[in-house]
């Protein structure tokens, strides 16, 4: 696999206000998540809820590089995704709640946020499931020349999902502008993916024609630039890219996946939190290049953290559905 | 019907000028599937669509039904129109993640906010000797499913006229066509007619017993009515024409009025539309009714090879007329 190596091109060309909301946007994620974990701990929050901590810079890197009329579709794993699209935190935790001002009405929930205005065609609870809604945007596109490229966010785990390859082969073989961006975060639930995938990751991609390359997904940069360039490209008619950020997912599938030694070590999920955290090492890169000083740096963390707890009071406070809405929506 | 109808078309014909006129009507409207394009199906329905409305619009896909199914759910909240062609019935088993937990979902899931208008067009029916995994007749899967709505066309007239409406509806709509009724031959007027989703049809009215039949078994009943009549037995053959929405108040109103009421269908009987209507006839009608509802479906085993077995698993209009002589003998 080769990993980008062209952060200097983007570096001279992204302004520093693209440098630092992109630096908010992963506060955002990682503040929007804490406070998930923290409602989840308090059973203020029914159901189940994956938190997105470690892979910001994917989202975020990748959403940077996209229109805001340009699709994404979700996973499970999905709250960075939508964060990174430009979905506001309030309407999101109200969603996570059930309550009746969030994005679905309190319908979907925490694996199914969707919402139209931020192209989010919807997170999807079923693994790889939404590989095929992604790919017929981005026909629609294609039908309807209106120059949009679909991202479809998936885990290493969907690379088992036969869907996929069946949509990668049509994208490539009629050349939409879709992008299959495999979030490989080494667990597929509680099994290392080595022992759910034979084979090259990368060769999946390039066996349909695939433009398929390889980024360190806890490098925000690297990321931005390779997913500006495959996004271009897809935009201009050249077809569709398939993607892997290698990245990690720190705590466990879900907030009750608490005792993991039994299938990862602290060790590794310490080196991965220490060693390659990708908001600290944006937030060094941004001192070092002068763009920000620890001091600013210090003070959006604290203005996100008060945004999100305002989200959460939001949410907590908000009414539910009212009980005549459970029929409501079945049909358009 | 207008008794102005003079024009007959198959029941292929229907579907195809159902498909055109809609694709003239409305451009975002395009169709993809197996073999849809140059080879028109294998059963010939589309014959001529690619090469009025081009390439572009109707799409041959790999043999990747979830795939591109999927990508149908996709096209049609992004702005398209799309009609979706599943060779035959039997190949919805690999598109019902897609149908199910996505097409279905979407709306109810996303708070209103997204839709899904696509017409998924599929086959059902047995006795074409293409034995266990080319004759089953799903529709009941799908009817089960709330965000679905599914049409059952008995004659070309339906056909036409439901197809058109399903392609306008907002919602994802799987439409079933009997293979063996696409020579079937009836009135289509020539001007421009929709039919609503929801509304059953009484194909012949009469005093002793109702007959609610779907599909191809609308003609199969139509037949026994002939039979029944001959031993003065004056049946109601009603077709609901979309197994969802139900026109129930029609179906019950029916058994009501004759106090005798059976159900046939081509699906299995276990747990499946016959089941359904039934039902419904008997908590609606359950006072006027002379008779327990009877019920009427494909045998529950696979559908077999052998031409003597597999026309035994299917009802015939031998065996509706003998069932409803049978039902209008008791008291």
């Amino acid at each position: 696999m080769t990993i980008a190596t062209d952060q200097s091109k983007t570096k001279a060309e992204v302004k520093t206000e693209q440098w630092m909301r992109m630096y908010r946007r992963m506060v955002m994620i990682r503040e929007f998540e804490e406070q998930v974990n923290e409602l989840y701990t308090r059973a203020l929050m029914p159901g189940l809820a994956h938190l997105y901590i470690g892979e910001e810079a994917v989202a975020v890197g990748i959403c940077e590089a996209l229109r805001g009329d340009d699709y994404i579709t979700s996973t499970h794993r999905g709250h960075g995704h939508c964060v990174a699209k430009g979905a506001s935190p309030d309407r999101m935790f109200a969603e996570l709640l059930g309550k009746e001002a969030g994005y679905c009405r309190g319908k979907g929930g925490s694996m199914h946020i969707a919402d139209p205005a931020t192209g989010n065609l919807g997170a999807n609870a079923i693994v790889g499931g939404s590989a095929g809604i992604a790919t017929g945007a981005a026909l629609s596109s294609k039908r309807l020349g209106t120059g949009q490229v679909a991202v479809c966010f998936f885990g290493e785990g969907a690379l088992g999902q036969g869907v996929l390859y069946e949509v990668m082969n049509l994208a490539a073989l009629w050349k939409l502008p879709v992008i299959y961006v495999c979030e490989n975060n080494l667990y597929t639930e509680y099994t290392h993916f080595s022992e759910t995938t034979a084979g090259d990751i990368l060769a999946r991609g390039t066996a349909f024609g695939a433009q398929a390359e390889s980024v360190d997904g806890q490098d925000v940069r690297a990321v931005y630039a390779t997913a500006l360039r495959l996004v271009d490209r897809a935009r201009k008619g050249g077809g569709p890219a398939f993607l892997v950020c290698e990245t990690y997912r720190y705590t466990g599938h879900h907030v009750g996946d608490i005792n993991r030694e039994y299938y990862r070590s602290k060790q590794e999920e310490f080196e991965w939190k220490t060693k390659r955290d990708p908001i600290k090492n944006f937030s060094k890169w941004l001192v070092e290049e002068k763009i920000s000083n620890e001091g600013k740096l210090k003070q959006i963390q604290e203005e996100v953290r008060a945004e999100m707890k305002a989200a959460v009071e939001f949410a907590i406070a908000a009414p539910y559905p009212t009980i005549d809405q459970v029929d409501q929506d079945v049909y358009a | 019907m207008p008794e102005v109808a003079t024009r007959e078309l198959t029941f292929a014909q229907a579907v195809r000028e159902a498909l055109a006129e809609e694709m003239r009507r409305d451009s975002r409207v395009c169709i993809f599937g197996e073999d849809v394009a140059e080879a028109g199906t294998p059963f010939k329905v589309l014959s001529g669509l690619v090469e009025e409305f081009g390439a572009e619009r109707v799409m041959d896909t790999p043999i990747s039904e979830a795939g591109f199914t999927g990508m149908g759910v996709g096209a049609a909240m992004t702005g398209l129109r799309p009609v979706v062609d599943i060779m035959f019935g039997d190949f919805l088993t690999l598109t019902m993640d897609q149908m199910v937990n996505q097409a279905a979902k979407v709306h109810y899931m996303s708070g209103g906010t997204w839709k899904v208008p696509m017409v998924l067009r599929t086959t059902l029916g047995a006795t074409r000797r293409s034995a266990a995994q080319h004759s089953q007749s799903l529709h009941a899967w799908l009817s089960h499913v709330p965000g679905l709505k599914v049409v059952m066309p008995s004659t070309p007239y339906d056909a036409k006229g439901l197809l058109k409406t399903a392609i306008r509806d907002e919602n994802p709509v799987v439409f079933f066509e009997d293979k063996m009724m696409y020579k079937l031959k009836g009135p289509v007027p020539e001007e421009e007619y929709t039919i609503p989703l929801g509304v059953a049809n009484v194909k012949r009215e009469g005093e002793d017993i109702t007959i609610v039949a779907t599909s191809s078994m609308v003609q199969v009943a139509l037949g026994a009515a002939e039979l029944l009549e001959k031993i003065g037995l004056s049946a109601e053959v009603i077709d609901p024409r979309t197994t969802w929405p139900l026109d129930e108040k029609t179906l019950i109103e029916s058994a009501k009025k004759t106090s005798r009421a059976m159900v046939v269908d081509e699906g299995y009987g276990r747990y499946g539309v016959t089941g359904e209507i039934a039902s419904v006839i008997a908590e609606g009608a359950f006072y006027n009714l002379e008779a327990p509802v009877k019920r009427m479906g494909a045998m529950h085993v696979p559908i077999p090879f052998s031409p003597p077995l597999e026309d035994v698993t299917v009802p015939t209009e031998q065996t509706v007329f003998e069932a409803a002589r049978a039902l209008c003998a008791k008291a």
